[in-house]
């Protein structure tokens, strides 16, 4: 069964997931004896290697990592203007990269942000700088380590599809995205604040 | 104080729903304990040493009689009898049992209180001075801004799970008493040239293993725009801090390895599309908060009681409380009283079931029904006539609320340490009640004057050690608890970081380590000084000296 939720439903997952061909000697960055868990902003994910070596299908929709998108995007034009072309980054990746080479992002009917840990809380900020700052109006998916206690969140910085971890139930994820009835602040799903959805009376 | 609206309330409620079905998914197995981490953490719940730890928010420190007497139930029934007010003005019960909290929780819920953010890598309750709203050297009032910012920053979505803990203190009088400079940020509130109620913006402060004070980012900034303000700070902060190393995530590093400049430029760069969005503050909501926290319905006083005045003349035990636990208050004929939870020999800032319902009554019957956390770890009521004072002495006294030291050396500033917190490196409450009895003499401890002494179990810092006028912070050396000292912090508008006097002490010499700090002190002084003034004019070396005598050169000759 499908883990894949889009808006309120679980559908099954048209896209197929691009990833780089893994490298023998694997970049771990080590800090005072420690593994770092997680990456720097800005770091460079794949080397140019693995970026030529990675393989698309040639037909069917397909899920690309930033990096490779942009080394290949010629290549890509015809299916991208087919809209057979979707975006994943990680939550290191500046989207300042990607807007450079496509500023019109609708051309994507979907981006996705891959959240290694489900701690690392940039996937809302990434989300939220989408919709609101560089107006992409598709579906934007998280995938990844997403687990439903995040849901709520992820909604209110602007995505509404999510990838649950396969090893968790996507239908009892559902229920977390109504969390909470009447939230305070503004954000993106909603940009009003509680005090100017509602009059609320001195009590 | 702030009342819950159905708003408000529905948000706890449901809280307590989405809490419950987390604990049931971690107790059947559905959660891992790092996937719990987390949830428990931003719900205040700690695995402690012993027991798991429940942190309660007390928002900006205010209390309402009927939510202490709650308090008072719930620290009966599922722990054992007593809580432990924190620095950050909050409330923690040492021993519930997990499966417990949800139960804890929803008790909590009816008097409107929660324990949501008081632990985790989120923005924290927010604290101000305990004399918000009646000190005499008050500008501006925070509360109202505060309890926007409570509501702003309540699962706010984009900042759930930043690099590190977020604190934000908010001040709005002359002589700072919120540290506002040893947060990530501070508030400052004013008046600006045009009578307009304006913030200077600090940023970047912080204590813990890294003590920096911080900088400020924005003279003036108009109040409506402070929830954007920090948003476009936060933002900043959540993409760029440093996820690598938890020791180097608190916005302070980030700030620092920028500089302040380049920092603010990105902020204001992320504000300017921020700037004048929705959560823009409106007149109408600010209004509406602020008349939560509108005068108390005082009675016209004339400045004297003489009842009040006989008492302090012919009773020198209620005088020596006075003079110390009694605070001026910006209407004539009322005072500001503090109940010190640091009686000689006890966990300082540990309150009994019996200390919090006893203090709820006497707010009930003194003061409004209202009370105060301090981050110094006492407990306030704000507006007591003073003809009131006496009775109120009398029956705080015989609940062991008085003990004259409020400001003086034995008024310590504590962690839970070692013998609770699983992060500490030491115990530091044995230390705290050894000083205590060491200055047991209270004619001595009033001679001694002002002096503020905090202790640390880590360099986590909860005891706020670098701003003590004495600060001693546990340090594990080789596997066996040590004692580092440092003299010379301070927290206010002139704060300063303490400096470390030299190698640690076993637990056992700290009493004495504290007197000879003090015989330098005494020696030394002029007239006028507190230790604090004494240390900055005569400098580190004199207590050094003394404290070490020749062992120093010996340590010296180590290194």
């Amino acid at each position: 069964m499908s883990n894949l939720i889009l808006d309120h439903n679980i559908v099954e997952d048209t896209w197929q997931l691009v990833t780089p061909p893994t490298v023998e000697e694997a970049v771990v960055r080590k800090q005072a004896g420690k593994v770092v868990l997680f990456k720097l902003t800005g770091e460079a994910s794949y080397s140019d290697e693995q970026i030529t070596a990675t393989e698309i299908p040639q037909t069917g929709k397909v899920l690309i990592p930033l990096t490779v998108w942009i080394a290949r995007k010629q290549a890509l034009s015809a299916r991208l203007a087919n809209g057979e072309i979707g975006i994943w980054l990680a939550t290191h990746e500046v989207l300042e990269t990607l807007v450079e080479n496509q500023p019109d992002l609708n051309v994507f009917p979907l981006i996705a942000i891959h959240v290694e840990r489900f701690a690392d809380g940039r996937i809302f900020s990434i989300g939220n700088l989408l919709r609101t700052r560089y107006g992409f109006k598709n579906t934007l998916r998280a995938f990844g380590d997403v687990l439903r206690d995040q849901l709520f969140f992820l909604k209110r910085c602007g995505f509404n599809s999510y990838l649950i971890r396969a090893d968790r139930s996507a239908e009892e994820a559902l229920a977390s995205l109504q969390d909470f009835s009447e939230p305070y602040q503004g954000a993106v799903d909603n940009n009003q604040p509680v005090w100017r959805r509602v009059h609320r009376e001195h009590v | 104080m702030y009342k819950y609206d159905e708003i408000d309330q529905a948000i706890v409620n449901e809280r307590v729903s989405q809490y419950r079905d987390q604990t049931r998914r971690y107790l059947a197995g559905e959660l891992s304990d790092e996937e719990f981490r987390p949830l428990r953490l931003q719900n205040g719940l700690y695995i402690q040493r012993h027991a798991p730890m429940l942190r309660i928010a007390v928002p900006y420190g205010t209390l309402s009689s009927a939510q202490l007497r709650k308090l008072g139930e719930i620290s009966k029934r599922y722990d054992r009898g007593y809580g432990h007010f924190s620095t950050r003005q909050n409330l923690q019960l040492n021993w519930p049992k997990l499966e417990d909290v949800p139960d804890i929780l929803a008790e909590l819920a009816t008097v409107e209180m929660h324990a949501i953010q008081t632990s985790g890598n989120c923005i924290r309750n927010i604290t101000t001075d305990q004399f918000a709203g009646v000190a005499p050297d008050e500008i501006i009032d925070p509360r109202a801004v505060a309890e926007i910012m409570r509501q702003w920053s309540t699962f706010h979505p984009e900042f759930a799970l930043l690099p590190r803990k977020f604190k934000i203190a908010v001040s709005g009088t002359k002589q700072d008493r919120a540290i506002v400079q040893a947060h990530d940020i501070g508030l400052e509130f004013y008046y600006d040239e045009q009578n307009k109620m304006a913030i200077k913006v600090w940023v970047g402060g912080g204590l813990g293993r890294t003590p920096i004070l911080g900088s400020v980012i924005r003279e003036h900034l108009e109040w409506q725009h402070v929830l954007t303000y920090c948003e476009a700070i936060i933002r900043v902060y959540n993409l760029h801090g440093r996820r690598d190393n938890a020791y180097k995530a608190r916005i302070k590093i980030l700030v620092k390895a920028l500089g302040i400049d380049e920092f603010r430029e990105q902020v204001e760069a992320e504000w300017a599309h921020l700037k004048d969005n929705p959560n823009t503050i409106t007149e109408a909501e600010l209004s509406r908060v602020a008349t939560y926290f509108t005068e108390m319905p005082y009675e016209s006083l004339p400045a004297h009681d003489a009842g009040f005045d006989n008492a302090i003349a012919s009773n020198p035990a209620f005088a020596a409380w006075v003079k110390r636990s009694v605070h001026a208050h910006k209407k004539s004929g009322y005072r500001a009283v503090t109940l010190s939870l640091k009686p000689h020999g006890k966990a300082p800032g540990d309150a009994t079931s019996e200390q919090m319902i006893a203090v709820a009554d006497l707010a009930d019957a003194y003061s409004f029904g209202e009370l105060r956390v301090s981050h110094e770890q006492n407990l306030i009521l704000t507006d007591v006539k003073l003809s009131d004072v006496y009775a109120l002495w009398e029956t705080a006294r015989a609940n062991e609320l008085a003990t004259p030291n409020i400001g003086l050396l034995t008024d310590i500033i504590c962690c839970p340490g070692g013998d609770f917190c699983s992060l500490a490196n030491a115990k530091s409450i044995p230390i705290a009640e050894a000083i205590q009895m060491q200055f047991d003499n209270l004619d001595y401890l009033h001679d001694i004057g002002e002096l503020e002494l905090n202790i640390s179990g880590c360099m986590n810092a909860c005891g706020h050690h670098h701003v003590g006028h004495i600060g001693i912070l546990g340090v594990d050396k080789d596997g066996s608890e040590w004692y580092q000292v440092t003299i010379g912090g301070k927290q206010g508008n002139d704060a300063s970081i303490g400096a470390v006097i030299g190698p640690s002490f076993a637990a056992e010499e700290m009493p004495g380590v504290v007197q000879k700090l003090i015989d330098v002190y005494i020696a030394e002084r002029t007239p006028e000084e507190r230790f604090i003034d004494t240390v900055r004019r005569i400098g580190i070396p004199p207590f050094k000296a003394h404290v070490y005598g020749k062992a120093v050169e010996k340590a010296d000759a180590h290194v």
